[in-house]
């Protein structure tokens, strides 16, 4: 046991957070860090899981093999990240499956975008170049995030989802540049994802609470508002390369400030999604928790089995 | 029948088992009963679909009409797909599942290690690629069956359900008529009558480990390889082919 | 009949020959042949890998971290252990 005091603790804690060295899994922590980190960590991987369903929902119903093999392999990295993620919560002492019952419960929260319907091929597409992208933007700072474990799995996660993003900007492009009936889909598409995707960012600064201390803590690195606004400024450049209109009439470029001002954002349709009050909060949390009810003979049968064989084991 | 045709038709036979059974175990993504075992089963299903891709392109080369490997996939009529019934059954549950692949996994393996030494080099090079797989995929679903028979009592129960019920479609993996005896003489295809008795000896083996037993009365059903299907392939179809029927002639 | 969780297990990976295995992660697995399996799966879909190692994870015994400055810190000061620490007249090679 240490005999220093909490004053003392926390202060070499925080002198290593700003000397960049990073915190392991069995260094001394603050509670509160380590408590936003399980938070933060737990959410994110629940996000990765959820997020395989309004995707994996197009999966059988692909357009074509390519289409088809490139969407299982996005969707399986999806499930991948989750597990990786699941792993740095676990080396902070947070049971996976415990977690995920706090999910299917409805105690943790995940990223509102997965509650919106996808009801298009063309969705498979905004996703890749929206959502994935709205998800680099607030990924890659997290590489250098303080805590080890997460900052490692994040450097996993971006190096994978490299290719998400592209592929789905690829079947918007081919979209927008092809029939009129396609290039509709395209612009349905971008009109319903657009809104949801600026809302992945989180609340504006001034309603985010705990934001300053996760940046002290440098397990956040930029903010809400500025992840925003950065996603914004690079996507409308892209959406004109193809053609496609954002749906924001206020949508303007401001000289002054090298940015894009932009419309309001509606924030009680956000709370209400968050609250459960989106359009398949329920299905999403269904189809997980079904997954996992109708997955148990199958993990029991494997538990009674291995605990067979190393009896035998010791028979012999 | 031309050599053309018969060779043709035995490439689509290849590719129609791959792309269905990819296209059932694809429907699990998302759904599996554990994280792990979602990814392992997404692995199964892009292997899978990776072959179909191989097989149609080499399919679409020998019948040389312009077509596309997507026509092939996507664009045909219910009988004129001719994938085993075994691999249009429904996924039910994880032990259908496990079961319904370790069947076709033998049997998948034994064509391929003798499609390595096809006459066509195309075919061989594909045979090669795709047996490294299917072994894996034996692999993962022997264990699997073994684990489930010798797992718990309810495990046991399902996946012994899951063997009575499919094994009525496991002689149509031998089935054979002139497309067969086609490429069989030119060494183009292979003789699948004669690994009958090793995939039985390798199946009773496993099921004997995982305390299963092989139902002793059961009709068999055929059909597949002629484009008569089951109920289920319906269904299969129009959902797969839904994009292409709806918005025909378009690149996506 | 168990109702309890799969073991947690660490999971090594040797990128190529003439490199040592590396730890990467984590996962759950019944059994040990399982959590290679699944250690495949997982770990090296872009062929991330060319051999596995999985240990559960409660069998590792770490160090303490409290007691890193005991530990670790007396070698520090021990400079004469490098090369760097000692002079070598100009002119003198392959040394």
């Amino acid at each position: 046991m240490s005999t220093k005091n909490i004053e003392e603790l926390e202060r070499e804690f925080q002198a290593k957070i700003d000397a960049d060295i990073k915190i392991e899994p069995n260094d001394w922590m603050p509670e509160g860090y380590r408590k936003t980190l399980m938070r933060q960590i737990s959410q994110h991987a629940h996000s990765e899981i959820v997020g395989m369903l309004p995707e994996g929902n197009w999966i059988t119903r692909a357009p074509s093999l390519k289409r088809k093999a490139v969407l299982l392999a996005k969707v399986q990295d999806e499930a991948g990240h989750g597990l990786y993620l699941y792993s740095a919560a676990e080396t902070l002492g947070l049971d996976r499956e415990k977690s995920i019952d706090d999910l299917h419960s409805g105690k943790a929260k995940y990223s509102s975008i997965f509650n919106y319907p996808t009801l298009t091929w063309a969705d498979m597409g905004t996703i890749g170049w929206l959502v994935d992208g709205a998800a680099i933007m607030n990924q890659v700072p997290l590489c250098r995030c303080s805590y080890g474990p997460y900052a490692r799995a994040m450097v996993r996660v971006c190096k994978e989802e490299s290719f998400h993003q592209r592929q789905g900007f690829e079947i918007v492009s081919l979209l927008a540049n092809g029939t009129p009936e396609q290039k509709q889909m395209a612009q349905d598409s971008l009109n319903r994802f657009w809104w949801p995707a600026l809302m992945m960012f989180g609340p504006n600064d001034d309603n985010s609470p705990n934001s300053a201390q996760s940046i002290k803590w440098k397990i956040k690195r930029s903010s809400n508002d500025e992840l925003r606004q950065q996603f914004i400024d690079v996507t409308v450049a892209q959406a004109e390369m193809v053609g496609l209109t954002i749906p924001d009439k206020d949508l303007k470029w401001n000289e002054a400030r090298g940015s894009y001002d932009f419309g309001t954002i509606n924030w009680e349709e956000f709370n209400q999604v968050i609250q459960g009050n989106g359009p398949c909060n329920k299905e999403r949390i269904d189809a997980r928790r079904n997954a996992k009810e109708n997955g148990a003979w199958v993990r029991e049968a494997a538990n009674a089995f291995a605990e067979k064989r190393k009896k035998k084991e010791l028979t012999h | 029948m031309t050599t053309q045709e018969a060779f043709y038709n035995y490439i689509v036979r290849l590719g129609d088992d791959s792309l269905i059974l990819g296209q059932r175990i694809s429907e699990w993504c998302g759904h599996g009963p554990i994280l792990e075992e979602d990814i392992a089963l997404t692995n199964i299903a892009l292997d899978l679909i990776g072959q179909t891709n191989n097989l149609y392109e080499l399919a679409v080369s020998i019948e040389n009409k312009g077509k596309n490997i997507d026509q092939l996939a996507f664009l045909r009529l219910e009988k004129e797909y001719s994938n085993l019934l075994l691999v249009e059954q429904p996924n039910v549950d994880f032990g259908y599942t496990i079961v319904r692949q370790f069947f076709f996994d033998v049997y998948r393996k034994l064509v391929f290690e003798s499609l390595c030494n096809s006459t066509d080099e195309r075919l061989a090079g594909i045979a090669e690629k795709s047996l490294k797989e299917t072994k894996y995929h034996l692999k993962h679903s022997s264990e699997w069956v073994i684990r489930l028979g010798d797992g718990t009592e309810e495990s046991h129960r399902r996946v012994q359900e899951a063997v009575n019920t499919l094994w009525k479609f496991t002689d149509e993996l031998f089935y054979q008529d002139e497309v067969d005896q086609n490429v069989i003489e030119l060494g183009l295809g292979v003789d699948n009558s004669i690994f009958k008795a090793t995939w039985n000896t390798h199946v009773e083996q496993v099921l004997t480990e995982a305390t299963l037993t092989i139902p002793t009365n059961s009709w068999q059903h055929t059909g597949g390889r002629k484009g008569i299907h089951t109920e289920h392939f319906g269904y299969l179809l129009s959902e797969m082919q839904y994009m292409q029927r709806a918005y025909p002639n378009m690149e996506w | 009949m168990s109702s309890k969780e799969w073991p947690l297990w660490e999971v090594f990976i040797r990128s190529k020959q003439g490199l040592s295995h590396k730890h990467v992660g984590s996962l759950r697995a019944a059994d040990a042949q399982m959590a290679i399996d699944n250690a495949r799966d997982v770990y090296t879909r872009r062929s991330e890998g060319i051999s596995i190692w999985v240990i559960e994870s409660k069998l590792v015994t770490a160090s303490d971290p409290d007691e890193s400055a005991e530990f670790f810190e007396p070698s520090e000061s021990k400079i004469y252990r490098h090369p760097t620490f000692y002079n070598v007249p100009d002119g003198i090679s392959h040394m």
